[in-house]
């Protein structure tokens, strides 16, 4: 690789600070979108460009990344952005949890328990959690301003007088330090309650729409629902086929046409560290890309 | 509920420029609790932006309004903050739009645009929204198992009557009602007048209708104010104001009145 | 408890190039509680003016029209619109010579409307209705119709009882016999009786000579009255 030919981590130095003070702002006032000028990036808006924007202006030369979409290092996109930064900042890499110190996301949190040393980077689509019941900017920013968020329970009330139940299953609204509501981005109702009260600094980045937002460590986080109907995280009703995790959210994979299936832990990695711990003679190999 | 002595709403000296165009000048007048006031007048009257000027839906040129609010304290609208404006639209005030599409969440079930204003302001209970929606659809006529159903489905009458369920479920004190039965064919109109005659009176509301329609000035208000060309030209007693018109424009108004 | 002193009225035409027709001038007369004053004169002498004058329909161009009740006396002629709304309320009522028939609504809560109204509960106010359509029979399988479509004698009937349900203390009637059989008109007979027992002052404009001769206290020739035209 040509050191000089990217600036470290991609970005310029007065674009970084820019975002840096984007964070800050979003930091200081937990669940508020920061608008930013999020710059043209080498890959298209819809893959990641926010996350990969603000992992930018937070990586540092020691750091250790690790780069997740649906909760597994091996999937394309993972491996575009885990090599991207390879490439252009030269940090270490890694696919296990407790080794990185930054780990962007696409749609899942990781199985692992969290620390204060880690930054968890998610990738948002869009932004708002009041745009679906109210597309105009200029009114859901007042909203925002004034809390005016009882759209929010009309959209809860819907889901259960249409289908009984609250059937929101991803980017599930919640509440932020009581103040605002965010969008946690598509990540199943199930990692919802890993938000709160996280060691983590979780920052949120979406790229397309121009906002950062954030949550700072063990802020509370709390699900909206009804007293009658209260959240509840769902997970399919399986233990992992491959390392028998009864604890982690599954991905269903179809085996046939006949429609037998099977339930995998969605992060590959915690999947991988059990198997590992149960069957230590066996590499299980998680890969390390330099 | 007994009148009280002091009023619900006063306006004074309310005026409105559209640039050099006239909207409404210099209307003054007091409503109090349980007073339904009638403002007719024919297109361009002023009437319909004298409505928007006192629900506070813009700054007028001139002139203010004050609301007395639920502590008793008597507010000038133009000093309350945008939260504070919000909170009493919602839940002290309805407005009734002529098009029902307007006011309503037309995507929204029926259910859920009547349960709003109680999820606004802060009800978390699923099914006590729920049943306070249905004793409201209830109240106005429009069958609960149509809950679930969205306005979409809904005949223009029964939009009009959902919106005034969502506009009455927080009890307000005031309603501001814009040619609420504007548009509806004759018999669904009756209905109509009907249901609100029985709530202005059985809720105690007060309520200020601008309506083209003199009979419906005198079937729902007790005082009605007569404007032309953004002036007021008469007001009184609803049946004085119709039954011994002073004004020649008022005169000329009541005498044009086609019998059925 | 009704006093009227000076009372004038015209009409300014101005569709007809600001025509003045003058109806009455200088009317004075008193009714007591307990009294029936009757206005006598031909047609158009201005008796239906007078009444509606009393009720506030009409405004008055001079004079004053004393009505006294609990909360004190109110000059009707000067009140403000919210003063009358409230003695429309408990202390006048008004039989009209003509129902104006709400549509839609039953002829038994268009004669329970007056003490709706005024908050009293639901079932009695039917039930106070039912008793007067009853007396005054009216079949009750008319009671849930709504009265656009009933006899002239049967929506008078609903008329008189919708201005009697209230008890207010002080009635202004207007022909309220005109279009009865002789049997409904003693029963309102009757009832005006009734009322003036129990303390009620009631103007009534009447034609027929029988009915005036039956509930009149005093008789007030309303010619007396007649503005110069």
């Amino acid at each position: 690789m040509n050191a000089q030919a990217y600036n470290f981590a991609y970005l310029d130095e007065q674009t970084k600070r820019m975002i840096r003070r984007a964070i800050l702002k979003a930091v200081a006032v937990p669940g508020y979108q920061v608008p930013f000028a999020s710059r043209e990036m080498p890959m298209p808006y819809g893959w990641g460009t926010g996350g990969v924007q603000v992992t930018a202006a937070v990586l540092g030369p020691d750091d250790v990344l690790k780069v997740i979409d649906q909760g597994s290092d091996d999937t394309t996109n993972a491996v575009s952005i885990r090599k991207f930064f390879a490439k252009t900042a030269g940090v270490a890499t890694t696919t296990r949890t407790e080794d990185a110190t930054v780990i962007q996301t696409r749609h899942r949190i990781p199985e692992a328990q969290l620390t204060e040393d880690q930054i968890l980077v998610f990738q948002v689509p869009i932004p708002e959690p009041l745009r679906f019941l109210e597309p105009r900017e200029t009114e859901t920013r007042r909203m925002h301003a004034l809390a005016d968020y009882g759209v929010m329970h009309v959209k809860l009330y819907e889901d259960i007088a249409r289908h009984g139940h609250i059937a929101t299953t991803y980017a599930y609204p919640v509440k932020v330090a009581d103040r605002y509501v965010m969008d946690p981005s598509p990540t199943p109702k199930f990692d919802n309650p890993k938000m709160d009260n996280c060691p983590a600094l979780q920052l949120f980045g979406a790229g397309r729409e121009k906002r950062i937002y954030a949550i700072p460590p063990y802020t509370s986080v709390v699900s909206l629902d009804f007293e009658d109907h209260p959240f509840e995280p769902y997970r399919q009703d399986a233990p992992c086929a491959l390392c028998g995790a009864t604890d982690s959210y599954l991905d269903e994979v179809i085996m046939d046409d006949r429609g037998s299936r099977m339930f995998v832990c969605s992060d590959s990695d915690y999947c991988a560290s059990r198997r590992d711990a149960a069957a230590p003679a066996e590499q299980a190999g998680a890969a390390h890309d330099a | 509920m007994t009148p009280d002595d002091e009023p619900l709403l006063i306006a004074d000296g309310l005026t409105k420029w559209y640039g050099r165009q006239l909207g409404c000048r210099d209307v003054s007048f007091s409503l109090y609790a349980g007073e339904v006031l009638a403002v007719v007048g024919e297109s361009g009257s002023g009437k319909t932006t004298l409505l928007q000027l006192l629900a506070g839906q813009f700054e007028a040129s001139a002139g203010r309004v004050s609301y007395r609010m639920r502590d008793g304290v008597t507010r000038d609208l133009s000093t309350l903050s945008e939260a504070e404006r919000r909170f009493l639209f919602r839940t002290d005030w309805g407005y009734v739009q002529q098009d029902a599409t307007l006011g309503l969440r037309m995507g929204v079930s029926a259910g859920g645009n009547v349960g709003e204003r109680l999820m606004a302001v802060g009800a978390r209970h699923y099914g006590e929204i729920r049943h306070a929606a249905e004793s409201w659809l209830d109240r106005v006529e429009i069958d609960i198992a149509r809950i679930d159903e969205t306005p979409r489905s809904y005949s223009g009458g029964m939009r009009q009557r959902l919106q005034i369920a969502r506009n009455l479920v927080t009890q307000p004190r005031l309603v501001f009602m814009d040619e609420p039965t504007g548009g509806l064919d004759v018999s669904v109109q009756a209905r109509l007048l009907d249901l609100l005659r029985s709530l202005v009176r059985d809720l105690g509301l007060a309520a200020i209708v601008v309506t083209h329609d003199l009979a419906v000035a005198r079937l729902l208000s007790h005082r009605i104010m007569v404007m032309k060309d953004g002036e007021v030209i008469e007001t009184g007693l609803t049946d004085q104001v119709l039954d011994d018109p002073r004004e020649a424009y008022t005169q000329l108004l009541v005498s044009s009145i086609l019998p059925a | 408890m009704l006093e009227l002193s000076g009372v004038a009225k015209s009409f300014t035409m101005h569709l007809r190039g600001g025509l003045t027709l003058p109806v009455v001038r200088g009317v004075s007369f008193a009714a007591r509680a307990g009294e029936c004053v009757v206005l006598a004169g031909p047609s158009g002498a201005g008796k239906s003016s007078i009444l509606k004058m009393i009720f506030g329909s009409y405004r008055c161009d001079a004079g004053a029209i004393r009505v006294q009740h609990g909360g004190g006396a109110t000059d009707v002629a000067t009140a403000e619109p919210r003063e009358m709304i409230a003695l429309r309320r408990t202390v006048v009522a008004y039989v009209t010579q003509f129902l104006r028939a709400i549509p839609r609504v039953p002829a038994i809560e268009v004669v329970a409307e007056p003490l709706l109204a005024n908050a009293v509960a639901r079932e009695a106010a039917l039930a106070r209705a039912a008793e007067l359509l009853a007396r005054l029979n009216v079949p009750e399988r008319l009671w849930s119709l709504p009265p656009a479509t009933f006899s002239g004698g049967e929506q008078q009937r609903v008329n008189i009882a919708r201005g009697l349900v209230g008890d207010h203390p002080l009635l202004l009637l207007d022909e309220p016999t005109a279009s009865l059989d002789d049997l409904n008109r003693a029963v309102v007979i009757d009832l005006i009786a009734e009322r003036k027992r129990r303390g009620t002052a009631i103007v009534s404009v009447v034609h027929d000579a029988d009915v005036r001769d039956a509930i009149a206290d005093r008789i007030v020739d309303v010619t007396a009255f007649a503005a110069a035209a």
